[in-house]
């Protein structure tokens, strides 16, 4: 993987130095908490309901066991002995001390970590595809454009104090792991018709108060235009995104207030300016990149190891099953670590869950890790004759779980249990769905579902894109559970549709298991998942599921 | 003529970032039970100053609604009431730091 620079050291270095500094200010009452707050969320520092929580990125989602085994040491050191990995593949520690803050971003720096541009009206973490350099559908590996983008954007000053904060994802294969279009933008990886490999870029995608998704601009941009195309789109959303109103700031209303025409015309005018500046430093930087991206070197042996584990335990095969997923050469497996036990928190690892993780990808993984916005961790390069004796550490450690894809694989955000801004709790939520089809064994019946929910409209949790979305809202000071059926985070992106009224903290479990039921009623056979039904039978069903003896509830 | 909902004022501090309540001999307490109820709109607004002034020990202050209880103010709204406890997924923070709340 890529390792930093002399240069990428030294600035990361300075802004810890700059950090501490301004730490030391705050607390011997020099800066005021009104100019320390910029300060802090500068270096990814927030202020939670119970604690600052520090917010670290891991660039497009790609992590190596040194640094996985340094969040480990950092999270018994000044956290808790865990961590949150969240859907934008970043790393949350819920309970540092502000004092301790600076020694933090000193461990993170130590092994070219950092929590730079994780907060603020920047290009935020750039998001890649969790299959990356591994999947058999991929056309080239999207990181060494996405460690390109990183590298760009950090620091930009232009691009430092945009209207609002810009996310870019991107994939580099056709079937979309990475939500591309529900971005700022979204890079999509497509062949054109001579064979080349571009991107489809999407821009204006995005969740939150007002979900859309993205329109394309531009259906083949050849590979070496990434940058100049990137900026353009930057420095037209710069001029005319909105700084007079916050909710209206981001660039899917400047799309949608501008006209998709008008805005696909404005980039290409700026990026016919721009792109003669490009003088070609920017793909001599990026061959350099691609070198860091080189795969490992695959081993060639037999794989009946795993044939026949697969053959004698239905432990183990319910885990192939669903937790391994095609790499490109066919020896190999891509394997998801289900960070979802039943009735565990979505997301969250322990100091020896990570501690095992990043021995396990030294054993059996080529010494590669990914996190995935799905808040699950990957090993993407796994020997199949390696998989049983990787499942049965793993299963040591509630690290086995055989439900990736599947009901309980629920992403939460964490909600009013930790984040300021929710309006009602979504991990108990998450535990109790995953808790209570577990005991009704309904899981692997169900089959395929995306369940997703969020604390608030701020939509950290994806919900609009679930299959089934939960959203918590303060109704007239109560929980309350809004769902939407229908969503679709992949390459075919739907926001869902609002099923009615919501339902009360007790209630939406047992909503959500009478929306199952209807759907395992309906369906056409096992292999008709939730979603495919739902586009054949729509809403009515559903709605009859959830609200037709309407004297059982009260509409909120 | 609406009557004022009773409040405290609470903050979080600014070394451990975890929520504290303004009590009467102007302490910060992590209980919220030892709060002091305020029940009188410019005394609240009083006290939020003084909590404001309060730069290099709390954060954010502001005035939550409150009512009074066996032991002493309660929370109203459920925001509230879970910064009193803590996250629900573990026994950290207030559970964890105290006997009872
Ligand atoms: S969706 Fe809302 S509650 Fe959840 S993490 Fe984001 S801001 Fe917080």
């Amino acid at each position: 993987m890529y390792d930093y620079t002399d240069f990428d050291e030294a600035f990361v270095r300075s802004r810890v130095a700059q950090f501490r500094g301004q730490v030391e200010r705050r607390l011997d009452g020099s800066l005021t908490e009104d100019e320390f707050r910029p300060l802090r969320l500068m270096n990814g520092l927030y202020l939670q309901l119970h604690a600052y929580m520090l917010r670290v990125a891991i660039p497009y989602g790609t992590i190596n066991p040194r640094q996985m085994r340094q969040l480990a040491m950092i999270a018994d050191r000044w956290d808790k002995g865990y961590g949150h990995f969240t859907t934008r593949q970043n790393i949350q520690f819920n309970w540092p001390k502000l004092p301790d803050v600076p020694d933090i971003l000193g461990a993170l720096a130590d092994v070219g970590m950092h929590a730079i541009q994780t907060s603020g009206n920047c290009v935020r973490n750039v998001t890649a595809d969790h299959f990356a350099g591994a999947a058999a559908d991929e056309i080239e590996d999207p990181r060494p454009y996405a460690e390109l983008l990183r590298q760009w954007s950090t620091d930009h000053p232009e691009f430092q104090f945009l209207p609002r904060k810009f996310k870019i994802a991107i994939t580099g294969a056709p079937n979309d792991r990475a939500v591309t279009r529900a971005h700022d933008i979204g890079l999509r990886m497509v062949r054109n018709d001579r064979g080349e490999a571009g991107f489809e870029v999407i821009v204006g995608g995005g969740l939150g108060r007002t979900p859309m998704i993205g329109t394309t601009v531009r259906d083949f941009l050849p590979v070496a235009d990434l940058l100049p195309y990137v900026e353009a789109v930057l420095s037209v959303y710069n001029t005319l995104g909105r700084r007079d109103n916050k909710y209206k700031a981001r660039i899917k209303i400047t799309v949608h207030e501008t006209g998709a025409d008008e805005i696909a015309r404005m980039i290409e005018a700026r990026f016919a300016e721009l792109r003669p500046l490009f003088g070609g430093a920017d793909q001599a930087l990026l061959a350099e990149i691609r070198q860091a991206f080189a795969p490992p070197a695959f081993r060639n042996a037999p794989v009946d190891a795993h044939e026949a584990a697969r053959a004698a335990d239905p432990v183990y095969r319910a885990w192939a099953d669903t937790n391994l997923a095609p790499h490109r050469n066919d020896q190999y497996a891509i394997v998801t670590i289900s960070l979802k036990a039943h009735g565990a928190t979505p997301g969250d690892a322990t100091s020896d869950q990570m501690r095992l993780i990043a021995d396990l990808a030294e054993t059996f993984g080529h010494s590669e890790i990914r996190i995935s916005h799905e808040q699950n961790v990957i090993l993407p390069h796994v020997h199949k004759s390696d998989l049983p004796a990787l499942h049965a550490a793993l299963s040591g450690a509630r690290l086995g779980t055989a439900n990736v894809g599947l009901i309980s694989d629920i992403i939460a955000c964490p909600g009013m249990d930790y984040c300021a801004l929710a309006t009602a709790r979504s991990i108990p939520v998450a535990q109790e769905i995953a808790t209570h089809f577990e005991a009704l064994k309904l899981e692997h019946d169900i089959g395929p579902l995306k369940i997703k929910i969020s604390g608030c409209i701020n939509a950290c949790g994806h919900h609009h894109v679930g299959h089934i979305g939960i959203l918590g809202l303060d109704r007239a000071g109560v929980e309350n559970y809004q769902i939407t059926l229908g969503g679709d985070g992949s390459e075919d992106a739907a926001i869902g549709e609002k099923t009615g009224p919501g339902f009360a903290y007790d209630e939406i479990v047992p909503a959500i298991e009478r929306i199952l039921r209807a759907y395992l009623d309906l369906r056409e056979g096992p292999g008709e998942t939730f979603l495919m039904a739902w586009r054949r039978v729509g809403m009515a069903p559903f709605k009859a599921a959830l609200y037709g003896e309407a004297s059982n509830r009260h509409a909120a | 003529m609406s009557r004022f909902t009773p409040k405290v004022v609470t903050a979080n501090r600014l070394i451990e970032g975890d929520a504290v309540y303004l009590c009467a001999d102007d302490r910060w307490s992590v209980h919220h039970h030892e709060a002091e109820l305020i029940e009188d709109e410019a005394h609240a607004q009083m006290r939020l100053l003084h909590a404001n002034a309060q730069r290099g020990v709390v954060v954010g202050a502001y005035l939550a609604d409150a009512r009074p209880g066996p032991n002493g103010p309660e929370p109203v709204h459920f925001r509230e009431r879970f910064r009193t406890v803590g996250p629900s997924n573990y026994p950290h923070g207030k559970q964890a730091d105290q006997a009872h709340v």
